[in-house]
């Protein structure tokens, strides 16, 4: 760790040489919305459904205001592009940039680069809910799933944030390392418990493993609208506490002494990762990589600066989760891959890259 | 639907005993009734023990007619009630409901429990797939084992029924039963004709993500009986064992005529010919416009055992109701 923030120091100088620092940030910012804006449209215009391009995009444009321009489509073709594919690259930029700002988000209050979304239990919290609900409160509803996986996900991160608090004596959690190897246990703990639940219940297998491996194949406007609150107030918190977390960086001790208060910072950020990542989980089921990749590539495009990586892991995230969504349903079509096993397909090798990058920038 | 069958366990745990009892003594007269039966055809001589049956797992040696069967799966539950060796069953697994009154334990068929089996004393036990090394595992008691696992065609569902019959000593019941099945199915298919070839059909066994199966699946192959045309087959490859999950916008633009429904228990979180219609961007599909969105009885349409008439029927009513 400490080598890690000794190495990063003379490479951010390096690059300060090269571009003043607002260049560079400016064009990262572009760089990730062109990325964005890019993996937006492919996925608008591509899809199992073979739609017109041209009519696609009069129907398109026929949305933006003030633009009035009559389509060829038929009302299927118009049902499958407004109602099937839209919401689905619309949830899956939303999904990928909560992923991905809470990945962030934790990499900065742990000071750890290994760390995810899918930490202190969240994922383990909501996968227990999920598979609860599939084998046990199936006959409350279709909509159960996702509200299960919601409360399960933050309830175990409560868990394992109330775990850490107890073990290291102190409810504002001091202690850094506890927390995270209390998320371990309990995150190995509702696993465990899962697992159980699901051995009773072999009929479940298929409908459990599909939500594990993640999926927008259902996406709706109204899941769009349902996550939008959590995903508008959990990412406002985490973006605002980008300069508390670079003060963090420098380690507890300093941080007191810049007049912060580490642990009501880190409960605070927590709380609001905890937050963006239940809301994902709850529509997506469990994608993994974005959390921990995303952050990765932010900081080699604009440096370590939270001000910088949180927003960026947010643009990024979002743009690559659309654009892994788009190959999980085009590349069989018309048939579909998990949407997990996409996104670690190419998240493995590109996080191996950055790793690269970042080992050859900093010797 | 399994919180009743919890509650009545320990009722059906006596009736199993009380079965077990009175399958002792039956099961003998029942042996006796048969043996003078020489009507039997072709090379299998039964039902004299020791036999051996040629089951997907290898040949299986069974010394002595068994009186005390455990089913580990649900299609093989109804195979052996259906041929009359309901009377020697002691034990079924959770997941067999079917016909009433089996005797339900919480054995396992997926993950099985062998010293739970043990427990049994079972003489024969019959299950859909050979996990946790129940073969060799039981094999070790002296225990022989049948693995019947999930047919691909009707012939080999037919076939599956005879070696149970064989391996129980139904085997003249067992060849019955699927005479009975076969007869049916074939009046069924030949009142249908020729009406419904050619109109497409999308197979739903699960919603979230969409899971269908294609012609080269069990249930495919009953639905060529009518001549259908399976939308699912454009996705179809060989990695997914003709279970292929589909876009939702290929199933919507493929405009299939019918859909239908395996998991449409809405009281199981399953999803009703209402709820599919309901669906953003269904509604102007043909299926969904013309009504023909059909709920299958879930179990019959997953199970591939002497039931199979039933489902042939419902599919049969179901083209008959359906507006083209």
């Amino acid at each position: 760790m400490r080598s890690r923030t000794r190495s990063r120091a003379p490479s951010r100088e390096r690059a300060a040489l090269r571009y003043p620092r607002s260049v560079r940030r400016l064009g990262a910012f572009g760089l990730a919305a062109a990325f964005l804006a890019a993996a937006t449209l492919v996925a608008a215009f591509v899809g199992a459904a073979d739609l017109n391009p041209l009519a696609t995009a009069a129907a398109l444009l026929d949305k933006v205001p003030f633009v009035a321009l009559p389509s060829s489509m038929s009302p299927l073709d118009r049902a499958v592009l407004f109602q099937i594919r839209l919401p689905r690259v619309v949830l899956g930029a939303l999904v990928g940039g909560l992923l991905a700002l809470a990945g962030a988000g934790y990499q900065g209050v742990f000071r750890n680069p290994l760390v995810d979304s899918g930490l202190l239990g969240a994922s383990a919290g909501a996968g227990l809910g999920a598979t609860l609900a599939i084998v046990d409160l199936g006959r409350a509803g279709p909509g159960v799933v996702p509200v299960a996986a919601f409360v399960g996900s933050l309830a175990g991160v409560a868990a394992a944030y109330l775990t850490g608090a107890v073990a290291s004596r102190t409810m504002l959690g001091d202690g850094v390392a506890t927390l995270l190897l209390a998320g371990i246990a309990v995150g190995s703990f509702l696993t465990a418990v899962q697992t159980l639940l699901l051995q009773r219940s072999a009929q479940d297998i298929q409908a459990v493993y599909s939500w594990l491996l993640g999926s927008l194949s259902a996406a709706s406007w109204q899941q769009v609208t349902e996550i939008l609150p959590y995903a508008a107030v959990s990412s406002v918190v985490i973006l605002l506490h980008g300069r508390h977390l670079d003060v963090l960086a420098v380690g507890d001790e300093e941080a007191r002494a810049l007049g912060l208060r580490p642990g009501l910072v880190r409960l605070i950020v927590i709380a609001a990762c905890a937050l963006a990542a239940a809301s994902a989980v709850a529509v997506s089921g469990l994608i993994g990589f974005v959390g921990i990749v995303v952050p990765h590539v932010a900081r080699r495009l604009a440096g370590p600066s939270y001000p910088s990586v949180l927003p960026l892991s947010l643009l990024i995230g979002a743009g690559f989760l659309v654009l892994a969504d788009t190959l999980a349903r085009t590349v069989l079509s018309p048939a579909e891959l998990p949407i997990g096993v996409v996104t670690a397909l190419i998240g493995a090798p590109a996080f191996v890259w950055v790793l690269r990058g970042t080992r050859s920038a900093s010797t | 639907m399994r919180t009743p069958q919890r509650l009545s366990a320990a009722v059906l745990v006596a009736v199993a005993a009380a079965a077990a009892l009175a399958g002792c003594s039956s099961a003998g007269s029942a042996a006796a009734g048969q043996a003078p039966a020489p009507a039997t055809p072709k090379s299998i001589l039964v039902p004299v023990f020791p036999t051996t049956v040629a089951a997907p797992n290898g040949s299986v040696t069974i010394k002595r007619e068994p009186n005390r069967i455990v089913s580990l799966d649900p299609t093989a539950t109804e195979d052996l009630y259906a041929m009359g060796a309901g009377t020697q069953v002691v034990a079924v697994d959770q997941d067999s409901d079917y016909p009433p009154g089996v005797p339900v334990t919480s054995l396992s068929g997926l993950t099985p429990n062998l010293e739970a089996i043990a427990k049994y004393s079972p003489s024969l036990v019959i299950a859909s797939q050979n996990s946790g090394g129940l073969v060799t595992g039981l094999g070790k008691l002296g225990v022989p084992v049948l693995i019947e696992p999930a047919v691909a065609t009707l012939s080999d569902a037919y076939l599956q029924i005879e070696q149970i019959g064989q391996a129980t000593g139904h085997y003249n019941q067992a060849t019955e039963v699927v005479r009975n099945m076969q007869e049916e199915i074939n009046d069924t298919v030949r009142q249908a004709g020729t009406k419904y070839r050619g109109e497409t059909y999308y197979w739903e066994l699960s919603n979230d993500p969409y899971y269908s199966v294609t012609s080269a699946t069990f249930i495919g192959h009953i639905l060529d009986l009518f001549g259908l045309k399976n939308i699912a087959d454009a996705a179809d490859k060989p990695a997914d064992g003709g279970y292929p999950e589909l876009s939702e916008e290929y199933i919507v633009t493929a405009k299939p005529q019918l859909i239908f429904l395996a998991d449409n228990q809405a009281a199981d979180g399953g999803q009703t010919p209402a709820i599919v219609a309901k669906r953003p961007g269904w509604a102007d599909m043909p299926a969904v416009q013309d009504g023909n969105i059909f709920g299958l009885n879930d179990d019959i349409a997953s199970r591939w055992g002497p039931r199979l008439p039933s489902l042939v029927n419902e599919i049969e009513n179901a083209l008959a109701g359906a507006k083209s």
